[in-house]
């Protein structure tokens, strides 16, 4: 007997996803995931866009780690909220793991949450956590072919941040050839190319970001 | 399986979207080490890949996305929507 059944097998990660939306919504709060492989500058990019935009922006922070609280302590001194996850191993962030922070979390006080996801540049981009938009960071040490190999990433992704463009002359890597391949798979993807290290082109992206919070305010208040 | 009064599960077939971060191997992998030994076992996994279809935003038309370039075949426009491709779904399941 054939019994047809028909079922996302994320439906029930989907479900928390935008039930996690409905809560940011009512609180006026961009959320963005932020992913990457690890070692790529996500840590490294929230501390500075904190120290550019805290006097602006009151930030919110979840961590995702496999193991270890040293991502959440670093951003917890720069004096912002930070809660760290643990995933005991599993590779990716899920809607039940973010819903579960909100109570360490006053989303009425906030106007930004970043997710920090599990460094990893498959699995995060399959699992919504009930955020805006995903972000990525492809850092120039990891090479031109990343988005040939990782399309998924690249095609959900609102915005790319190349990160270590301060390392360029050391390596065999073409920013121009990132952007065709990222723009091939994701045409509509903004890119920057910034240093964390030097601060080169990190204008640019909190320009961008100070206005995606206000633009997301501002249509829900419609 | 209790729905429908089944005692032996024979198949189960899923549909995987091309651009999921499904490696099939694995997967019938994993299916065979959590069946074997228990009642399960000895069901078959069946796996269709979806290719990834979209539409054109400015054009209307349907094509294949192929090598991941998400642009139209027909008038070049990088205006598409993915329409198919992204599946994981379990579409349907043959028991005794």
């Amino acid at each position: 007997m054939k019994v047809s059944v028909v079922k996302n097998i994320l439906e029930a990660n989907d479900r928390i996803a935008q039930e996690n939306r409905a809560i940011f919504d009512e609180n006026d709060l961009l959320v963005f995931n932020l992913m990457s492989s690890p070692g790529a500058g996500k840590t490294s990019l929230l501390e500075n866009t904190i120290d550019a935009l805290k006097e602006d922006l009151k930030i919110g922070v979840i961590e995702g780690d496999i193991q270890s609280s040293q991502d959440a302590e670093r951003i917890a001194e720069k004096g912002i909220p930070a809660v760290q996850i643990n995933t005991g191993g599993a590779c990716h962030l899920d809607g039940n793991m973010i819903r579960d922070t909100f109570k360490e979390f006053d989303f009425d006080a906030l106007d930004l949450l970043v997710v920090e996801n599990v460094g990893n540049l498959v699995c995060p981009a399959e699992f919504k956590v009930g955020e805006d938009f995903k972000a990525m960071i492809l850092s120039v040490t990891e090479g031109e072919d990343k988005p040939a190999k990782y399309p998924l990433m690249f095609h959900e992704s609102k915005v790319l941040l190349i990160n270590k463009i301060d390392l360029l002359p050391y390596v065999d890597c073409s920013v121009e050839k990132i952007k065709k391949e990222a723009l091939k798979i994701n045409p509509e993807m903004t890119i920057f190319e910034i240093s964390c290290k030097t601060g080169e082109g990190l204008d640019a992206w909190y320009n961008w970001l100070r206005e995606e919070v206000k633009t997301r305010g501002s249509a829900r208040k419609q | 399986m209790r729905k429908h009064n089944a005692k032996v599960l024979r198949s189960v077939r899923l549909d995987i979207g091309q651009l999921s971060a499904i490696v099939p191997e694995s997967l019938s992998f994993c299916f065979e080490v959590m069946t074997s030994g228990t009642e399960l076992e000895g069901a078959k996994l069946i796996m269709e890949i979806i290719p990834l279809r979209g539409t054109c935003r400015d054009c209307g038309r349907e094509f294949e996305i192929k090598e991941y370039a998400f642009e139209c075949p027909h008038c070049s426009s990088p205006h598409i929507d993915t329409i198919a491709g992204q599946e994981l779904s379990i579409v349907e399941m043959e028991v005794d």
